[in-house]
């Protein structure tokens, strides 16, 4: 029961909202609406003429209806009708009306914008206040080019009140974020530096903000804020609780204002001036000093505030990275808050540790903590605390603890939420490939992860452990022998059956010799899990069935048998078919030679070759975590235009389907580099007749094409001696429109001329093509224009197919390029300063979202045609940013219909060596 | 600061104030899936979470529940107090504020926060200088309207 209803109180809105609240049910609320909007736009369509006191009745119960969740579409005029009341609480229902429920129509908008004018230029404190939050709450491109200009010389004016510079100073921050570009930058900026030097600490505090902002993306521009805000810090952290009146809390001297100090030298390296360092260590060391003091009040208020300010300036410690004497009281520090008894506490402490752990000269303090941490992840009872947990064991995870780690991480997997499993899971693969100095215990590691939480084992987590084991000649007998014993459990893993069917299709051989893994007891093994998979598995395992008939010719025949059944020969699912029927031919008529050839071994994986696609495409989620060596190590990308991951597919049994092909482990097979496949593709022909509705293999040299339209969008795709592809294309967002020109070179007519876009399943869900028939007859000479229409749902990493068949002259015409519609079309380049990028450059440490690689340059690298590459990526090349002149810096985001994807990449060319890191 | 949301323990949005353009589809969905998993959240857990790209922070007072979404750089710990002081305000403009008071005087609570974050940033955090903006507005009343109190029944809460 509220006792007092301050200002005016507006009797029939406190009724309307009493008879809302006594409401039955939803529809007796929805016709209670319905009532009373039908009753106001009478009143606002009535002849007489509203007073000012109810046309803000009515305005404000159509805001408390908007506010419930209803849909409203009219009273915007009534509103700002208000605006130009000289009453003030008029004034002010009319601009919430406005803010809350802004509109697009234009007249309405010049309207707005003329009474905010009028406020601004009132000089009257409230009003021109009004106006200025109206600007902010709206925020929109419009607000900014009505009122960017004016702005800034209300903020700077001399005359100009407190309380309306602090407002100028935050409306401007808000335009900045939403539209920088309209915010000129001028003599005003060196003013509003000077204001950090103000009198009222309610304005510091709002130009703080400001100049935060500003200077993450103008930092030349703002450097002289780094001296004043180290001076007004100290004055602060220096100052007795009592000093500062009312901007002290609870006994805490500004603590909103003295974080937002820190946080503005964040945007700044460690001060150049000796003075100004010397300065800054003793505000930090006064902080930590404080910490350690025993509290001036029992309220949670004092502690959360007085910490708030201690982990801002942990925060800048670690950004610095530069006092290895703060650094290790930071890390001590932290280390007591990992055991308090508030649980806000530990959270923070473990999340703040975790960007300690990057430091070099922190990275060993941290480590001491491990016990406390491995605890927390067994008794915490907040699921987001343990996350935490986790992440700081795989920052601070290294060489020497590693075994540790993983087998505790592997422990608390059998225990831990459901949500943050896969996470763990990759967490643990990695951790257990990179400090791997045995390779049996990454073996052992990775099979376990599939025993205890097989489910959120993903693709690429078992792909990875089969290229190691085939690029490891010392423990493929290691592994076949495990996956033998880990398929013996009555109900194993979906994951083991592909990891173990692979591995004994490879090197069953290996322990064949042990009449206990005799090459029959492996295939009925393996065989006894067939009928329980799913297809992809199956079809797996008729690869493996045809691996081991080169491997082990005794059991051919009982192979033979299985591929002959009805249940393979006439199984529904055409791939399951269509092997038995092609494995079963291949084992029948095939002499060994040719089965020892097209059945060889899986020749090994090229090392960490992975393209700037899949960095692209795993770079989501938060990341909160950072890993010293990774940071370090100087990540970097691919850059020289391979786009396709290089997966090796030597294997000879590729189908002609377009759906995935097992054996091509990390890629699917449409995106594979040329050589292989079009071997193994002709290999098939020979022994099998092609069907003319198949789909070619790809055309031999079209992916150096391909590989060149990864940075330019028009110019020709292929051309032979008869037919020539041209195309143009354009992207925006997420959108892109791509001409496809077929020219016919010679002088017959090209017949039944039918191109076809195709997707594989996974490319489907990702990328919506649309193209338009073509005319089925190309002339001589001619021309035909073919348009596809593209949106990008979300990011993918193969590239459509297209196939083109026709007749010329009698003789049947197949053939197949990849089209470049790459992820990095959709590319939009994004300006930031030096800070901003290394910030986020330090929070991509998740494995998900970072991707390193060094590759030897394919051609030689000049500046200039390497900056060209990173502009026609894609991304927005930023110089002056790396502090290697050299190193090229580039960012920016992808846009899908369903997110947004930030990226970022550095180049580190090495040109002794002609190679870039 | 993204948003800040005020909503009761039944799950019903009393306020929400957007610090970023926002499509009213986009709001409604992010509102509902918010509420549900802070709702799902027990006493004495911790007052931050991790929320799509953004933080949570988050607190109970009495049946009403505050919840702001920041940045990844922003500060957790300060951003709990900013919601405290935010309830201070409340308290002391209606004194011992309760959630009636911030449903029948919504418009108060938005100006409130209004005079007190804004462009998602805090504006002044002296309560004596937010307080004054409000009380001096409210001078502004005209007298031909002298204040009515409106005549309460009792609601439950």
């Amino acid at each position: 029961m509220p006792a007092v209803s301050k200002g005016d109180g507006m009797r029939g809105l406190a009724v309307f909202i009493s008879d809302i609240r006594n409401c039955k049910s939803k529809e007796a609320e929805i016709k209670r609406i319905n009532k009373e909007l039908a009753n106001i736009r009478s009143k606002f369509k009535g002849d007489k003429a509203l007073d000012g006191y109810s046309k803000k009745k009515y305005v404000c119960k159509l805001l408390f209806i908007f506010l419930l969740g209803h849909d409203i579409d009219f009273g915007h005029m009534e509103a700002v009708n208000l605006l130009s009341s000289n009453r003030y609480t008029e004034k002010q229902i009319g601009y919430l009306f406005i803010s809350v429920l802004v509109n697009s129509n234009s007249e309405l908008i010049r309207l707005i914008n003329n009474a905010i004018k009028n406020d601004l230029a009132s000089r009257n404190p409230t009003f021109m206040g009004l106006a200025l939050h109206c600007i902010a709450n709206v925020g929109s491109r419009e607000m900014a080019e009505a009122f960017a200009g004016e702005i800034p010389k209300i903020l700077v004016a001399g005359d100009t009140m407190d309380s309306v510079k602090q407002s100028a100073a935050l409306c401007l921050l808000r335009l900045y974020r939403t539209s920088p570009d309209l915010v000129p930058m001028g003599d005003w900026t060196s003013r509003v530096v000077h204001l950090l030097n103000d009198q009222h600490l309610g304005v510091v505090t709002a130009a703080t903000s400001l100049i935060t902002t500003l200077a993450q993306k103008n930092p030349e521009e703002f450097k002289t804020s780094v001296s004043l805000a180290v001076s007004r810090l100290s004055r602060i952290v220096t100052s007795a609780s009592t000093d500062l009146q009312d901007y002290t809390y609870y006994f805490v001297p500004a603590p909103w204002l003295s974080v937002k100090l820190l946080r503005l030298l964040q945007c700044y390296p460690p001060p150049e001036d000796p003075a100004v360092r010397g300065r800054l260590t003793e505000c930090l060391e006064t902080i930590l000093n404080k910490a350690q003091e025993p509290p001036k009040s029992k309220k949670v208020q004092h502690s959360n505030a007085k910490n708030a300010v201690l982990f801002e300036a942990i925060s800048l410690i670690i950004h610095h990275d530069s006092e290895p004497n703060l650094l290790v009281r930071a890390c001590n520090q932290l280390g007591q808050f990992l055991q308090h008894r508030e649980t806000n506490l530990r959270y923070l402490a473990l999340e703040s540790m975790c960007t300690l752990a990057s430091s070099e000269f922190s990275h060993e303090a941290v480590k001491t903590h491990i016990e406390t941490v491995i605890n927390a992840l067994k008794t915490e009872r907040d699921v987001s605390v343990r996350q935490r947990a986790v992440d700081l064991l795989y920052a601070m995870c290294d060489r020497s603890n590693a075994q540790q780690i993983v087998a505790e991480m592997l422990n608390y997997l059998e225990t831990a939420d459901y949500s943050i499993r896969e996470e763990i899971v990759l967490k643990v693969a990695i951790l257990a490939e990179k400090y791997a100095v045995d390779y049996t215990w990454y073996v052992d590691t990775i099979l376990n992860l599939i025993r205890i939480a097989g489910d959120y084992v993903s693709e690429e987590v078992w792909y990875r452990v089969i290229q190691i084991v085939i690029n490891r000649d010392d423990v493929q007998g290691y592994a076949a022998k495990t996956v033998f014993e880990a398929l013996q459990a009555p109900a194993c893993h979906e994951n083991l059956v592909k990891v173990g069917g692979y591995i004994l299709g490879e090197f069953g051989n290996l322990i064949a010799g042990d009449p206990r893994s005799s090459p029959l007891i492996q295939f009925n093994l393996l065989h006894s899990k067939f009928h329980l998979c799913s297809v992809p598995t199956r079809a797996l395992l008729l690869s493996t069935y045809i691996k081991f008939v080169n491997l082990f010719p005794e059991i051919k025949t009982t192979i033979q048998d299985v591929l002959r059944s009805d249940s393979q020969l006439k199984n529904a699912d055409v791939e399951l078919q269509q092997r038995a029927v092609e494995y079963l031919r291949l084992s029948t008529i095939a002499s060994t030679d040719i089965l020892a050839t097209v059945l060889e071994e899986m020749p090994p994986f090229p090392e960490r070759e992975s393209s700037i696609l899949a960095k692209l495409k795993k770079k989501k989620g938060p990341g909160t975590v950072t890993d010293l060596e990774e940071i370090k190590k100087e990540r970097s990308s691919d850059m020289n235009g391979s786009a396709e991951p290089a997966s090796v597919n030597a294997s000879a049994v590729s189908t002609p389907s377009p759906s995935a092909d097992l054996l091509g482990l990390g890629a699917a097979p449409l995106a594979n580099s040329a050589p292989p496949p079009s071997s193994s593709g002709s290999l098939l022909v020979d022994v099998f007749s092609d069907s003319p509705s198949a789909v070619a293999p790809l055309a031999p040299g079209s992916d150096d094409n391909f590989a060149r339209f990864v940075c330019k969008n028009n110019g020709v795709l292929f051309e032979n001696q008869l037919l020539q592809i041209g195309l143009k294309s354009e992207f925006r967002q997420n959108l892109g429109r791509m001409f496809i020109f077929y020219g016919n070179k010679t002088s017959t007519q090209f017949l039944n001329f039918t191109p076809t876009v195709i997707c594989s399943d996974d490319l489907q869900s990702s990328l919506n093509l649309q193209t338009k028939p073509v005319d089925p007859t190309v002339d001589g000479g001619a021309q035909v224009q073919q348009v596809v229409n593209i949106e990008c749902v979300s990011d993918f990493m193969e590239a459509p197919i297209l196939n083109i068949q026709f007749r010329y002259g009698g003789t049947f015409q197949n053939l197949s390029v990849k089209l470049p519609i790459t992820l990095n079309k959709f590319f939009q380049p994004t300006e930031m300063s030096s800070q901003d990028f290394f910030q986020r450059w330090k929070q991509l440490s998740n494995p998900k979202q970072e991707v390193q690689n060094i590759f030897k340059a394919k051609h030689p690298m000049d500046a200039e045609i390497t900056k060209a590459k990173i502009i026609g990526f894609g991304s927005a090349l930023l110089e002056e940013v790396d502090p290697n002149p050299a190193n090229f810096v580039g960012a920016g985001i992808i846009h899908t219909k369903t997110t947004q994807i930030g990226c970022l990449l550095r180049l580190e060319p090495n040109l002794q060596a002609q190679v870039s890191v | 600061m993204r948003f800040m949301l005020l909503f009761s323990r039944q799950g019903k949005l009393r306020l929400q104030k957007w610090y970023l353009a926002t499509a009213d589809k986009d709001k409604k969905k992010m509102v509902r899936e918010l509420m549900q998993v802070v709702l799902a959240r027990k006493p004495k857990m911790c007052s931050f979470l991790e929320w799509r790209d953004l933080k949570v922070v988050y607190k109970r007072y009495a049946s009403l529940y505050f919840c702001c979404a920041i940045e990844g750089q922003d500060n957790e710990l300060i951003t709990l107090e900013l919601i405290h002081r935010y309830v201070e305000l409340l308290d002391k403009y209606f004194g011992s504020v309760c959630e009636l008071d911030i449903i029948f005087n919504f418009e108060k609570a938005y100006f409130i926060l209004d005079e007190f974050v804004m462009g998602g940033e805090i504006q002044d955090t002296s309560k004596k200088s937010v307080l004054k903006a409000i009380e001096q507005a409210d001078l502004l009343q005209e007298v031909r309207n002298p204040p009515k109190r409106p005549l309460w029944t009792p609601i439950d809460l």
